[in-house]
């Protein structure tokens, strides 16, 4: 495989709040391969989008800032380049697609012109060279009648179809990494597995590593080569997905797991939730920011920080208790 | 094998005799108007179009479906927050369809909401006591000061939160609590029918599970009747009796819990199932793969014949042109597809 494709390493962001600075993401390191698909899963406030933002320098400045860390990305350190060159990554070498795809598509501006324009701004391309490249991309993403479809707007589109569209753009350039933030939240189910599967399928026949960022379970069983679990901010664990699910090793990663009902679980059993409420992150306990919830939490959990640390080669985890005891 | 018509006995759990709602042929439907001076209608949205269910007491009923099926706007209907088209709701034997607003507050006593929104349903500038009480001031509950203040206690304590809790504000509580405020809110009346909307798709994860035990555990205590609307496969299948999937204003299939997820008929439902991915990425590996191409057809224009034609992989000639009934197969099962239900019978 080589080197990896994305190096991350002790990536801190805080924003400045009424209540005080707090810590978005707190010293996460974690690789991302070649042609990989790593899933990062939490729930809200768990600092996973932050962390795909400030891979891309895309965090708002004042109030947030990105406090440690580096990010290389080709051997160069995102987070020290000028603005001119992190734009020069954005949307080229490195694509991301948002949640709300009407939000993130120019409401004014034809599909075509959106989809060609990162190809003519990067690449360079003459603008009727970029919109043949663009219908090309646009039927690939499987919009029948691309070469017609070029001239309409955003608004005309249903939500799967705008979300094929910024696959389309993201596509442009042939980057060598996509970041998905939430890509199919907004989308019923069925067309949730669509879009999925395109760029699932997209992704692994042009080898482009997939950052994806989501908090269903499913999601990531269904897609992810590689999870990393974030809770308050920080990698609680990181795993091989099917590790993951067969042999969690941190509590929260367990709880997250028998607390979601499956279809094909027992319906019989009350769901096992977990207790208390999410962190509230500009009051985070000094110790494990789980430790307030976890039923497995002894005396050093509450007043010293775990480690990320290995379990296995492939496998880490960041709590001080006996992996035995936490099934 | 017969069809339905409003007045047949099918979809009904066997044997049933404490029968809370029946839903028959009901329709609501959205005229759009157009001109400034002279309304006219110029088209019809069929939100809800001929849809028929019943509900016993102590029973939940989920209703599944993706985005502008239906589902919402029946829930809204049931409780009579929409006025329907057409059709008859029998609350406790009574056709309540009809009632005019003052008919409707004796009833709304009985049949309660819980929304999604945990945020958007409780008035910021009402203390949680004044939230919860305000149900039963509106009934004329709430003379006795001091009994009223026990009700709101006991409440709280009832849906998991503090007492000491009830001079609160709704800012100071998080997503899962809020949603228990609102629980606690729709039961001070003692209603027999909780139509709950989606009450856990807004929390986290994580609080979900709190969330779906509570409506479990009240459900056992209280002996309430729930429809439970929402577009999560397997919450709805941890938490309901029988499941009936929408489509386009329609009930596609209604079933058992059981026999819909181990052996769904019609193929949107498979497909439905078929999306939606389990966490264990081994049975992921295995699962045969259902894709529907396409989205949901726009309810202002559903498409003739069947209206999932469109999309569904067994499509047939016949099912271009006639409409599926909803036909019951057996106790309490029915579906409304022409690969089950011959359209001649």
């Amino acid at each position: 495989m080589g080197a990896p494709i994305l190096q991350v390493r002790g990536l801190t962001t805080r924003f400045r709040t009424d209540r005080g600075e707090l810590t978005a993401v707190d010293d996460a390191s974690f690789d991302v391969d070649r042609g990989e698909t790593v899933a990062i899963v939490g729930e809200s406030g768990s600092g996973k989008s932050v962390t795909a933002l400030s891979i891309l320098r895309l965090i708002p400045s004042p109030p947030g800032r990105i406090a440690a860390g580096e990010v290389i990305f080709e051997g160069r350190n995102l987070l020290e380049l000028d603005n001119a060159s992190i734009r020069d990554i954005r949307g080229n070498k490195i694509a991301m697609i948002f949640q709300e795809p009407m939000s993130s598509l120019n409401p004014s501006l034809s599909v075509g012109i959106q989809v060609a324009e990162p190809i003519h701004e990067h690449r360079r391309t003459p603008w009727a060279a970029a919109l043949e490249k663009a219908t090309e991309l646009i039927s690939r993403v499987r919009i029948p009648d691309a070469q017609s479809r070029l001239a309409s707007f955003p608004h005309q589109y249903s939500g799967g179809m705008r979300q094929r569209i910024m696959i389309a753009m993201s596509l442009g350039c042939a980057p060598s990494l996509i970041i998905a933030d939430e890509p199919t939240t907004a989308l019923d189910v069925t067309v949730q597995a669509q879009i999925l599967d395109l760029l699932k399928q997209i992704t692994k026949e042009t080898g482009t590593a997939l950052m994806l960022i989501t908090h269903d379970l499913g999601v990531v069983a269904r897609y992810a080569d590689r999870v990393i679990v974030m809770y308050g901010g920080r990698i609680v664990e990181t795993a091989p997905a099917r590790e993951l699910y067969k042999s969690p090793r941190h509590p929260y990663t367990v709880g997250l797991l028998t607390s979601v009902p499956r279809l094909d679980g027992d319906t019989g059993q009350r769901l096992i939730p977990i207790d208390g409420q999410p962190p509230d992150l500009a009051r985070l306990p000094p110790g494990c920011a789980f430790a307030p919830r976890c039923r497995a939490a002894i005396e050093r959990c509450h007043h010293e920080r775990p480690k990320l640390e290995p379990v296995s080669p492939t496998h880490q985890k960041a709590c001080f208790v006996d992996a035995n005891l936490v099934q | 094998m017969q069809t339905l018509s409003s007045e047949a006995p099918a979809m009904t759990r066997a044997g049933g005799a404490d029968e809370v709602l029946r839903v028959s042929d009901l329709k609501v439907h959205f005229p759009i108007m157009s001109g400034a001076i002279f309304k006219r209608e110029i088209a019809t949205v069929k939100a809800v179009d001929g849809v028929s269910f019943s509900l016993e007491r102590g029973e939940t009923l989920g209703l599944v479906g993706e985005s502008g099926c239906g589902k919402s706007t029946t829930g809204l209907a049931v409780l009579r927050m929409l006025a329907p088209t057409a059709g008859r709701i029998l609350f406790e034997g009574t056709d309540i369809a009809q009632h005019d607003a003052s008919a409707m507050q004796a009833i709304r006593r009985r049949m309660q909401m819980v929304y999604q929104d945990p945020y958007g349903s409780l008035n910021p500038r009402m203390t949680v006591r004044d939230i919860i009480l305000e149900p039963l001031e509106v009934h004329g509950l709430a003379n006795d000061r001091a009994a009223a203040r026990t009700r709101v206690d006991e409440l709280l304590r009832l849906v998991g939160l503090l007492p000491d809790m009830a001079d609160r504000y709704p800012h100071e509580f998080s997503g899962g609590q809020r949603q228990r405020i609102g629980i606690a809110r729709a039961l001070a009346l003692e209603p027999t029918l909780i139509v709950c909307d989606e009450p856990v798709s807004a929390l986290d994860v994580s609080i979900q599970a709190q969330v779906v035990n509570l409506f479990m555990d009240l459900q056992e205590r209280l002996g309430l009747t729930y429809l439970f609307i929402a577009h999560d496969l397997a919450v709805v299948r941890h938490i309901s009796d029988r499941i009936a999937v929408m489509y386009l204003g329609r009930i596609v299939e209604i079933a058992r819990r059981d026999e819909l997820y181990a052996s769904p008929l019609h193929p949107y439902t498979q497909a439905l199932l078929a999306a939606v991915p389990v966490a264990d990425p081994e049975v992921e590996a295995a699962r045969p793969r259902m894709i529907v191409t396409g989205e949901v057809p726009s309810a202002l224009r559903p498409p003739p014949g069947c209206r999932f034609h469109t999309r569904c992989p067994s499509a047939m000639p016949v099912c271009k042109t006639i409409d599926p009934q909803l036909t019951d197969l057996s106790q309490g099962r029915a579906v409304a597809c022409h690969l089950h239900v011959s359209p001649n019978t």
